[in-house]
């Protein structure tokens, strides 16, 4: 087939459409929200002291970081998606969410005498943080992945990571509101290694099934 | 020139999403000239033939026109496309490239007509089923128009823009996968 005879399908088919990656990017968005608080809800639900707990700053600045995650990675995986887009903006505010979590680190060392630092460190819920985070994220990510595959990214196994940022912020904010364990020291601890985990997984995926 | 070039394809691009298959066509045509002089210069040495990188590139930017922004430049989200899938043709073959970016803006298209030769875009073609790469092939190598193709063999319109429309997603997947 020439190249002409090429040109003349595609202009055939020019009348075909599809939703602009952006606005997909939006719905993709809200409905793997959706799934995460479906997850989230039909298995560890909030906290019982929820409104008690949010009159603390401690509880409050765990949403800050994973909103702030989520926010970022959502930018910075839009312009990944999209060819020729430049991504130098949006990847260096991914730095945001992780130094929120250090100054909050720094602080609590101030705050909290130095024979508390372990038992805040370990808290009581690490296992479950690093079950329920990977799992209610885990449908978000095939959703983002998903998307990935109707955008274009040019460094898929980079978006992939950047996908399972996305989950993982996202699941960790649901996840948030039901853990016990408030201190920015478990925060970076547990929390980074589940959101971690979801990006590995997000990596490994862009590789095997981010093909266009 | 590059920057005449940047409207003038943005123009026909958004014309195109729009609707005019005029506009489109003329759009398919420049992009792929461009596309031509771009990757025949990176292209040193063999192994890699040019016409195929074109006709990949083409079909990614069909099935992918949706990730276009219409308020951003066309040229940078043509380049990058064509660009992924000429590094996409060397792994398939095995080998590396380094293309540096910097490169790209100096690439302009050049009256450079293509070779003739057995294409990738045949393989892609011959492993469709049978209803879609007939319709392919009509509206393509035989050049029929839609209407005369759904006359030819006796199905509606949309059935022939379907079969067309999934021929050409099929086509541009197995690139992709190969």
């Amino acid at each position: 087939m020439r190249t002409e005879d090429l040109i003349k399908a595609l202009d055939a088919d020019a009348s075909s459409r599809a939703m602009p990656l952006r606005s997909a990017w939006w719905m993709a968005t809200a409905a793997a929200a959706g799934i995460a608080a479906v997850v989230f809800w039909l298995t560890i639900g909030p906290r019982p002291d929820i409104m008690i707990a949010m009159h603390t700053m401690r509880f409050l600045s765990k949403f800050v970081f994973t909103l702030v995650l989520a926010v970022t990675a959502f930018a910075l995986i839009r312009a990944l998606s999209t060819p020729g887009a430049s991504t130098g903006k949006a990847a260096a505010w991914m730095i945001a969410a992780p130094l929120l979590v250090l100054v909050a680190v720094v602080l609590e060392l101030f705050a909290v005498p130095e024979a508390d630092w372990g038992t805040r460190l370990v808290g009581s819920n690490m296992m479950i943080c690093m079950t329920f985070i990977p799992l209610i994220g885990i449908g978000p990510l095939a959703i983002f992945l998903w998307m990935l595959r109707y955008g274009a990214p040019t460094r898929p196994v980079l978006a992939g990571a950047v996908a399972g940022l996305l989950a993982g912020g996202l699941a960790a904010t649901f996840y948030a509101a039901h853990c016990f364990d408030d201190s920015p020291l478990f925060v970076a601890t547990w929390y980074s290694i589940a959101i971690a985990i979801l990006a590995a997984l997000g990596a490994l995926g862009g590789r095997l099934f981010v093909r266009w | 020139m590059t920057g005449m070039d940047e409207a003038e394809l943005a123009r026909l691009l958004r014309a195109a999403i729009g609707g005019d298959e005029k506009a489109y066509a003329d759009f398919l045509h420049r992009t792929a000239a461009l596309v031509r002089g771009f990757v025949r210069r990176k292209i040193v040495q063999g192994g890699v033939d040019p016409e195929d990188v074109v006709q990949e590139t083409l079909l990614a930017i069909h099935v992918k026109r949706h990730t276009w922004r219409q308020d951003a430049p066309v040229l940078p989200w043509v380049y990058a496309i064509a660009r992924f899938k000429l590094i996409d043709a060397f792994r398939r073959r095995g080998r590396r490239i380094e293309i540096e970016i910097g490169e790209i803006a100096e690439s302009f298209a050049e009256p450079e007509t293509e070779t003739v030769s057995e294409r990738d875009i045949n393989r892609a073609l011959d492993g469709l089923p049978p209803a879609q790469r007939s319709v392919v092939s009509s509206v393509s190598v035989e050049g029929r128009s839609i209407g005369e193709t759904a006359a030819r063999f006796g199905i509606s319109e949309t059935a022939v823009r379907v079969s067309l429309h999934r021929g050409l997603a099929a086509i541009a997947k197995r690139f992709g996968a190969g």
